[in-house]
This record gives structure tokens, sequence and C-alpha cells, in this order.
């Protein structure tokens, strides 16, 4: 094992769109065509996950965590910045050769999907599911398969004389369980879980929280967990990504973002989240929509719906800047850290919360 | 409290080849005048069907096959379908999920007000207009005006959700079952939905059952809770009361299902099992499988118990003693 982080993310960038052949290019330099679209859906993103940490992306539609994600698990190729997997670039991991009788490196990274019902071959048995990629990858021998896949079943919640029905015989909660053994199958370093939760009913969700609990502690996972749910990411994150329109906000300890949340638009989001212990609550939602990602306002993207917004903000887009130890944020109002003590950021900004009363 | 509708024992099935399907078992509740019902289950628990019978909505192979559904204490159940046809959308309103399901792609805003109000009022158009335009804004759409030319796929979907409420506030309707309105929003949207329906309710007196799965919006916008389990109510209450001190198994669980502040990184307390099927419910309370407190005496029927003022259980094992 290395010292190096599990996974450096490194200033990554992915735009969308083309920007159209020459000729267009030139027509449009000298305004006889409208540029083609283009949507930078990730901007400058940059991390580092130790390993066994829990990485939490929360932000609404169109932040970019889905394809930050994405790119992590290697669907995706950053338009910029480079993502490396244990120290190592993730071109050069495939390249390597593998050691025999272990998993290949490229498995390293498995992604688990929202929808159970789109991310299973509705013609293959759950034997197959689970069992094609250690079969062709040689992590298991054909005579060892059979065990392995019931082992990797039972671990995961389902039983193995199910081995030979088909995805659409089980429950969404069952569903969910499968990919995830599917996942589980190519002994991978780290899960992407985009949305892993979201389409399940509540007590189910709580089953599959904590099945992904005994995981990370049983095999050492390093968890990527993407999410609108605050309420689930606050439970299982160590460590917290806020993003809006491809930006990252603001990061740090889960616990600290939660409960002092410095970017305006992180303090909405956790203020605006329904929770048990809130009853009657005189909602104060912020105003506006979240803007087309096509057309981002120019500045700071929150300004148009941020209560705090000053002119500086509308013309100078606000650097990520360490604000308190582990923790960093993009506002021009946050103080940036050793100018101010820690617990005086507070009460600076009067702020329209939402109330219980 | 005069109450603006009144279940009682509302039963409907679906009547299948393989036998009839019992749906909703006796269901009984009261919605009062600007009160907010939080109508809370999981999938497959009878909630949304609970409001598509209030609204008579149900259709073949399903049936609402016994009890009354009162409206001002008239059982609307009784009427001819031209009668509930005029009670549908000026009396009882519905606001879904999905606003693009509601909504007709092909028509502007404007074309789906109009019709929503001709079909209860005769109207010019400069006045339907006039009314559109009203009720736009006053669920927070800036410039209205305009915005009755858009094409739903023209406006985000906090946008299209609002004009769904616009169109089923146009007549002011004692009574809203909205269903799951905020599920396909964002958190920001969703706050921006729930004050906007929580201030119209308490302004107008609306009567409104909000049907959801997450509890965590009922404890912030409802009155009372009523939890759903396999087509029956097995709690009903004041939603402090419940949250506080649940009385039902199931109500607890999904409680503790509930990822919350102070219990990070720990273990959820996850019910075991799942909602069983409509076609192999358990005999007596369809909860008994999954509880850790059934006893043999959960398998005979059980029925809605008083506990409280205004409290009612589904169990013969409630977590709490009955108080004062």
């Amino acid at each position: 094992m290395t010292a190096a982080p599990m996974l450096t993310v490194e200033n990554v960038s992915k735009r969308f769109g083309g920007k159209g052949d020459l000729i267009a290019r030139g027509l449009a330099a000298i305004g006889l065509a409208k540029p083609h679209p283009q949507v930078l859906a990730v901007d400058d993103v940059s991390f580092v996950l130790n390993r066994g940490e829990v990485l939490g992306v929360v932000g609404e539609s169109g932040c970019g965590k889905s394809t930050l994600g994405r790119m992590i698990a290697g669907l995706l190729q950053p338009t910029d910045g480079t993502i490396l997997v244990d120290g190592e670039a993730r071109g050069a991991r495939v390249a390597k050769r593998d050691e025999p009788g272990k998993a290949p490196r490229a498995l390293d990274l498995q992604m688990i999907f929202q929808d159970p019902f789109s991310s299973l071959n509705p013609r293959k048995r759950v034997t197959d599911l689970i069992g094609e990629a250690p079969r062709v990858h040689r992590i298991v021998d054909r005579d060892g398969l059979e065990r392995y896949v019931a082992d990797l079943m039972e671990r995961c919640g389902i039983d193995p004389a199910y081995r030979d029905r088909f995805a659409h015989q089980f429950s969404g909660g069952q569903r969910q369980r499968i990919g995830i053994a599917r996942a589980l199958a190519v002994k991978p370093e780290i899960l992407v879980c985009d949305e892993a939760v979201s389409a399940l009913d509540v007590s189910i969700q709580a089953q599959i929280i904590n099945l992904f609990m005994d995981l990370r502690d049983e095999f050492g996972l390093t968890y990527v967990f993407i999410s609108h749910d605050l309420g689930v990411v606050e439970h299982i994150a160590d460590r917290i990504l806020v993003m809006y329109l491809g930006r990252i906000v603001e990061s740090g300890p889960a616990a600290e973002i939660f409960t002092n949340p410095q970017h305006p638009y992180s303090r909405a989001l956790i203020e605006g989240v329904p929770r048990l212990d809130r009853r009657r609550v005189v909602y104060n939602p912020i105003e506006g929509d979240i803007p087309s990602p096509l057309d981002p306002p120019k500045g700071c993207h929150f300004h148009p719906r941020c209560p705090l917004a000053q002119d500086r903000c509308r013309v100078e887009a606000p650097k990520l800047r360490r604000i308190a130890p582990g923790r960093s944020a993009a506002c021009h109002l946050v103080p940036e850290f050793s100018t101010v003590a820690p617990t005086a950021a507070k009460e600076s900004t009067e702020w329209p919360v939402t109330k219980t009363g | 409290m005069t109450h603006v509708l009144e279940l009682r024992n509302l039963d409907t099935s679906f009547f299948t080849e393989g036998g009839e399907l019992r749906a909703l078992q006796g269901v009984s509740l009261t919605v009062g005048s600007g009160e907010i019902l939080g109508l809370v289950g999981e999938s497959g628990s009878g909630k949304s069907l609970t409001g598509f019978s209030i609204n008579g909505l149900i259709s073949p192979p399903g049936r609402v096959v016994g009890g009354e559904v009162l409206l001002h204490g008239e059982n609307v159940l009784d009427l001819s379908r031209e009668a509930m046809r005029r009670i549908r959308g000026q009396n009882i309103a519905m606001i879904f999920q999905d606003p693009m399901m509601t909504l007709n792609p092909v028509l502007r805003v404007e074309t789906q007000m109009r019709d929503a109000l001709a079909a209860h009022l005769s109207l010019s158009r400069a006045e339907a207009r006039a009314r559109s335009i009203a009720a736009l804004d006053e669920v927070g759409i800036p410039s209205p005006a305009e915005r009755l030319r858009a094409y739903p796929h023209q406006l985000s979907g906090g946008m299209r959700q609002r004009v769904a409420i616009a169109i089923a506030l146009l007549h002011q309707p004692d009574l809203i079952i909205a269903d799951e309105p905020t599920t396909a929003l964002d958190v920001t949207i969703q706050g921006q939905i729930l004050a906007l329906v929580q201030r119209l309710c308490r302004e107008r007196g609306t009567a409104l059952i909000w049907i959801t799965h997450d509890l965590a919006v009922v404890a912030g916008i409802a009155d009372r809770i009523a939890v759903m389990y396999a087509g029956r109510l097995v709690e009903v209450g004041p939603v402090d009361d419940v949250l506080d001190n649940p009385a039902h198994p199931y109500t607890a669980g999904l409680m503790d299902s509930v990822p919350s502040r102070g219990r990070r990184g720990r273990r959820l307390n996850q019910i075991p099992g799942r909602m069983p099927a409509l076609t192999s419910l358990p005999e007596g309370c369809a909860f008994q499988p999954r509880c850790s407190r059934a006893t043999d005496a959960c398998r005979a029927p059980q029925e809605l118990q008083d506990i409280g003022p205004e409290r009612k259980v589904r169990c013969i094992h409630p977590l709490t003693e009955a108080t004062a």
C-alpha cells in the first residue's frame, strides 16, 4: 500500500458541445454564425480522497455532480485536468500488465447507478449479471464461480436460491442489492454511487445505506457518494463537496458543513432540507430557479439568487479559498482563514433563516 | 371544527383474474378547513389510491366497494358521473407529482387554464385571461402575462409545478389533494413550493391532503399525520404527538429509517423485509411479519383504537400507553 491518496482529482473540467469545424469557427469569429452552444458541466474541480473515506457530492440538478462521478468512474473523459487513482493516471493503470490471479486494475473503480430497473440487463439471470465480469477477467475460475456468486449474493442480502431469476422478478431494493453485488464482484477499491438510494422507499433505503456502511468496514472501500438528498449524505459521508453550476462552492468535513455552512448556497440548501425535528416550519426559501448551464450568470454563479449579493459578486467569480483547516468556500463574503477567528464568521452577516414556529 | 372531508371505512378493491385485491381497507379520515393532513406511506401503501378514491378517479378493474366519502357531509360516491364531474376541479382539486404529465405538452399555458375555467364557468376570453394572470401571479410566477404564451416544456420543473398549482386553485376549491408534489423537485425549489402551498392554504382556509413518502416534509408542513401500510391506516394523530411518540411499530420503524442528525455514521435501525404484496397479505396485522413486537394475537384482525385525544393506532402492542 502506498501513501498516495486513493483518488486525486486535479483541475478537472468537462465541456459538452462542440466547437464546430474550422469553417463554423471562422464564421462565428467574424460574427456570421452563432457559436455552437457549450456547457461547462464541471469547472475546474480538484479534491483528494483518502483510502476508506466517504466523499459526499451534493447539489441540485445541473450542478455537474453526475458528470463528475462519471469522469471519476472512467465513463467520460475529462476535457481538462487529471484523475489519479492510487497515485497513477487511469490510462497508465489500464495499460499496465495485470498481476495474475488479481483483478485487473482498470476495475478498481465501479459505479452504482440510480435506477436499478435500467442498470441491469433484463435478459440475464442474476448469476450471469454478477458472475460475468469476474469470469471474463479470470478473478475466479469456472469451478469456483458458483460459490463466488453465491457468497456475494449472501453478503449483499439476496437469497442465493434466486440465482436463476431475472432482474424483473425482484423488487427495487433487491435489484439495487444485485447492482451492488455486481460492482463488488470485481473487487473494486472505489465505488462511485450516483443517487444509489434515491429511487428506494425509506425503509428499503435504510437497509441499503446500512449495507454500504458494512461493506466499507469489511472491504475498506472508498466511496464517492453523489446525491441530492442531504439527509442521506450527512449520514454516510466524511467529507462533503457542495456544487453549483459546475463549480465547487464549498467543501469540508461533513459534520462542520452541516452544522455551520459558510457559503450562502450551502446555507440555503441545508436550511431548506425538511427534517423530522422541525415542525410547522415557515419556509423562507431562496428565490428563483437554477440558471441554465448554457448561459450561467457572470461573476459568482449564485449571485442572482443570493440574498447577500454585492456588486463585486456580479462581475468577479470568487475563487475557492481555504476558510478554516480542511474547509474551503468560494464566496467573496466568507473571510479567508487566518484573517478572522473561526466563530466570528457566523454573526457577520444577516441571514433570512427558515424559522420554526 | 367542521370537516371539509370525512372518509368513513373506505374500501377500494381491484378485481383481477387472480381474485379481489383489497387495495384500501376501512380508511377513515377527516380534514378540516385550513388544515393540512399529511398522508404518509411507502410505495404500495395505498396513499395515492386514497386520493384517487376521494376524487372518483378509480378506473376498472378497480372500484370503491364500500364506505363513504363525505364532502361537507354529502356522500360524493352516490353522485352521478355528471354531478361528480362538477365537483372535481371545482370543489376538489388535485396536484400530481410530475407536472409534465398533468400539463398537456402541445397546448399553451393559457389554453390549458382557459379550459380548466370553462369546465365550470362560462367566462369571456378576456375574463378568463384576467383570472389566469391573477392565478399565475398568486403562485409567484414572474411576468405572468408572458408566461401564458409559453408551452410547458419552456418552463422549468418548479415553474411547471407552480402552473399546475395555479390551475388547481383557479376555482378556489375547498379541498386540495397533493400527491407527492415536490418529490421530483430540487431542494431549494421544494422549499419554494412548500412555502407557497402553506401560505395559500392558511390564507384561504383550504383543506389540504399532502400525500408523500417523506416524513420530514410532513413534519414541516402538516397539522396532523396519517400513516398507511398495505392499504390500511395504522396511525393517525397530531403531527407532534405522532412524531415525538409514535405508537405503531411501523411509524417508529419508518422514523428510525430516516437518516437524521445526531446519528451520523451509525447504522440505521432498519425494518427487516419489505411491504407484502396485496396478493399475499398476511393474516391480521399486515405489519406483523416484520414487527419485533408481534405475538400470536397479532394474527387476529386489528381495529383502529383510540389511544388519546385525536390519536388512533391499529396495534394491540402500541409503543405508548394512552395519555390523558
